[in-house]
């Protein structure tokens, strides 16, 4: 029986996890930060829930593909950190932009990608997202920048977003991600002090999943405290399992660069539970109890749930159908992606230029003439 | 440009503009043409640009469309190629293309890949220019060629202008492209003066991308140079006119895509080619060009095998006397010209 519930609850979003996060948000730089109380409405909570198990389920199936080899290359899959992803947009609108790195899937999802054409992309057919051209790390939404391979060239990228933005005059801002592997990288310190210099619209965002690919946190990093690293930038860390941290988070720091005050660093404390990619077990570096401690204590779909149900905001069967009814789109998904065609050949030399006219491309041998369309 | 336009309506067909001005006066009226162009770069605003290639345009645009950066071309490279994602048409300037390396992933994996990354959903509309090549006495890191790096990438247009046409022409058709355009120009060539006709000075003037010129016409031998070489190909050509030979000079003016065209139609007539670059020879542009007329038609019309005259096989020395024989002399043409012709 479904039990009457609530419009609207109040939710504390405090969540206590041992060895990992916090029990609060942590400022640098700020005299205040988000509030620590989140307002959680059933329609949020139920889109929240159905998206984050959308992202879990889409993953899982990506993995599950890979192993059969009908999806090839590099695979980074983000199972585990569905909270940012969903956090994130939930703080933002989709006229806002975001740029991200390679462990994109679930950010194409949430910046209105479908898991038809994100699966379709990832087996290289010609009804995915980037008509096969791309593949998992290339893809592409109105205002989601991709998916970008090279670690942290995407931090700049989403600065120049931010300078459109702002020269345009549009109130938009822009949320650039970026790992703890990456946070070292010295492009993005260049880009900090450009940011803040020209007082861009733009949200850092280090999703700290504690790994960067092999090398840990504490091995790869003289400081960890990735939300100072800014520096002159104010910044704050909050528990990236729970999407309403993150969500309240990311309408505080886009508050913070709308009102002009530019740039500000969110550090998300996060976990994948797959490896690096596909060819990584992900355990050589790493202990299976802990992985499977992050799950039973921190999962972001469970804390979800959890929350949902204990203020009856939802039933069990309700969640149920849910699951059911993402399953159905997964399955749904892969079998598009399974048995829809490769790109024709024709297709092998369009897009290298906008706005042009045809021209000839030099194919592998000097008598081979193929043409490029735009 | 307020000059020109007086002496145009007084009657005068011609002006005489220096590359630099040319340059200028094509990002000048591009600025004013469309919004979104705006330029970005080391030194571009309030010094009136390094070279002063942009001088006067900080003072007539404002901070919001010059904008001097810091010296982290890796991340105003990104920042630029960002803007130009997102809608923004910007011109990113590198005080030399010696300093592009160390922003050549933004250039190629971030510009140059994207539109076909993305099948055809993300263009960038960006132009990132500099000056190319070896200077006078800035020695070996500061001295380097880049027109066979990146002509090597698909994605890229490549171009490099010798005179003030070009240089006009050229910059204009690249802000006005949509798609990433690496602009090489030259620091010597900036204070020469060439005359510009009337046609040329008009606000819609653009030389196409992907099309050379043939800056003189000959019988006997094709030269196929780039920017600066072209000069010395043309005089080398007055000294052989003298002994009888006539060379046909081809301006490539685009390093990518190369126009194989007007090459092979050339060495079809003269039966012989030697290329002419600043660059260093092994994998440049000139071992492309004699690749290409092996691979096509004109193979069969040559009368002896094609040549390269190219830069000196090192990093560039810093004394004079190293310097000049680093460098493509014009006597080094003459004597190239003369071997291929069995002279």
């Amino acid at each position: 029986t479904l039990l009457p519930s609530p419009l609207l609850i109040m939710v504390a979003s405090s969540r206590s996890y041992a060895d990992f996060t916090p029990e609060k948000v942590d400022l640098h730089r700020l005299e205040e930060g988000p509030p620590l109380t989140a307002t959680l409405t059933r329609e949020e909570g139920l889109k929240y829930y159905r998206t984050m198990q959308t992202i879990r389920r889409m993953e899982l199936k990506a993995d599950q593909l890979y192993k059969q080899k009908i999806i090839r290359g590099f695979c980074h899959l983000y199972d585990g950190q569905e909270a940012c992803a969903v956090g994130i947009e939930g703080g933002i609108t989709l006229s806002d932009h975001l740029i991200t790195a390679y462990r994109a899937h679930g950010y194409t999802l949430t910046r209105g990608g479908t898991v038809r054409e994100i699966m379709a992309e990832l087996t290289g057919r010609r009804g995915g997202i980037a008509k096969g051209k791309g593949g998992s790390m290339h893809m592409y939404t109105k205002n989601f920048y991709g998916g970008n391979g090279i670690v942290g060239a995407q931090v700049p990228l989403g600065a120049g977003v931010a300078l459109a933005c702002k020269y345009l005059g549009n109130d938009q801002l822009c949320v650039s991600l970026y790992g703890d592997g990456a946070a070292n990288q010295g492009q993005i310190f260049e880009t900090y002090n450009m940011s803040s210099l020209w007082k861009l619209p733009i949200i850092f965002i280090c999703e700290n999943n504690q790994y960067g690919m092999g090398t840990s946190v504490e091995r790869s990093s003289a400081s960890t405290e990735y939300y100072k690293r800014g520096d002159y930038i104010p910044g704050l860390r909050v528990d990236g399992m729970d999407v309403l941290c993150v969500r309240e988070a990311t309408k505080f720091a886009a508050d913070h660069c709308r009102s002009g005050k530019g740039p500000i660093l969110m550090e998300l404390q996060t976990y994948r539970y797959h490896g690096h990619s596909m060819s990584d077990p992900g355990v050589s570096y790493r202990t299976r109890e802990e992985i499977q401690e992050v799950r039973s204590k921190s999962d972001p779909i469970s804390m979800l749930k959890d929350r949902m149900l204990s203020n009856n905001m939802a039933s069990i069967e309700e969640l149920k159908e849910i699951d059911i009814a993402v399953r159905k789109e997964i399955e749904d998904a892969a079998q598009f992606a399974t048995t829809d065609p490769e790109p024709p050949l024709d297709d092998l030399c369009s897009h290298i230029f906008a706005n042009d006219q045809p021209f000839e491309v030099r194919g592998a041998t000097p008598w081979t003439k193929l043409t490029s369309t735009s | 440009l307020q000059v020109c336009a007086f002496l145009l309506r007084s009657g005068f067909t011609e002006m005489v503009v220096n590359v630099r001005d040319a340059l200028n006066q094509a990002m000048d009226e591009e600025l004013e043409r469309d919004e979104r162009v705006f330029l970005l770069g080391e030194e571009v605003a309030q010094y009136d640009g390094a070279y002063k290639v942009s001088r006067g345009l900080w003072k007539k645009y404002g901070d919001k469309r010059i904008i001097d950066t810091p010296i982290t071309e890796m991340g105003f490279a990104g920042i630029a190629v960002g803007a130009a994602f997102a809608g923004l048409r910007p011109i990113c300037e590198f005080m030399t293309w010696n300093f592009s390396m160390q922003a050549i992933d933004q250039v190629i994996n971030s510009a140059a890949k994207t539109y076909y990354m993305s099948a055809g959903a993300q263009p960038v509309p960006i132009v990132f220019r500099g000056p190319n090549g070896s200077s006078a006495g800035v020695a070996a890191q500061h001295s380097q060629c880049f027109a066979a790096w990146y002509g090597h990438c698909p994605g890229l247009k490549v171009v490099s202008p010798w005179n003030s046409e070009d240089a006009r022409g050229l910059l204009k058709a690249a802000i006005r492209d949509d798609n990433p355009v690496v602009f090489l120009e030259n620091e010597l060539m900036y204070g020469v003066p060439f005359d510009l006709s009337e046609d040329v000075l008009q606000k819609d003037f653009v030389v196409p991308i992907g099309k050379a010129k043939v800056e003189r016409r000959g019988t006997h031998i094709t030269l196929v140079s780039h920017s600066r070489c072209v000069g010395f190909c043309l005089d080398a050509a007055s000294v052989l006119a003298k002994e009888g030979v006539e060379c046909e000079v081809v301006n490539l003016r685009t390093i990518r895509p190369l126009d194989v065209d007007t090459i092979e139609a050339s060495v079809m007539k003269t039966g012989h080619l030697v290329t002419v670059e600043g660059g260093w020879p092994q994998y440049g542009v000139g071992a492309e060009i004699c690749a290409r007329v092996m691979e096509g038609p004109a193979f069969n019309y040559l009368d002896a095998p094609a040549v390269r005259v190219t830069g000196v096989d090192i990093p560039m020395p810093y004394a004079k006397i190293l310097e000049d024989h680093s460098v493509p002399q014009i006597k080094d043409i003459i004597f190239s010209v003369k071997k291929v012709l069995n002279m």
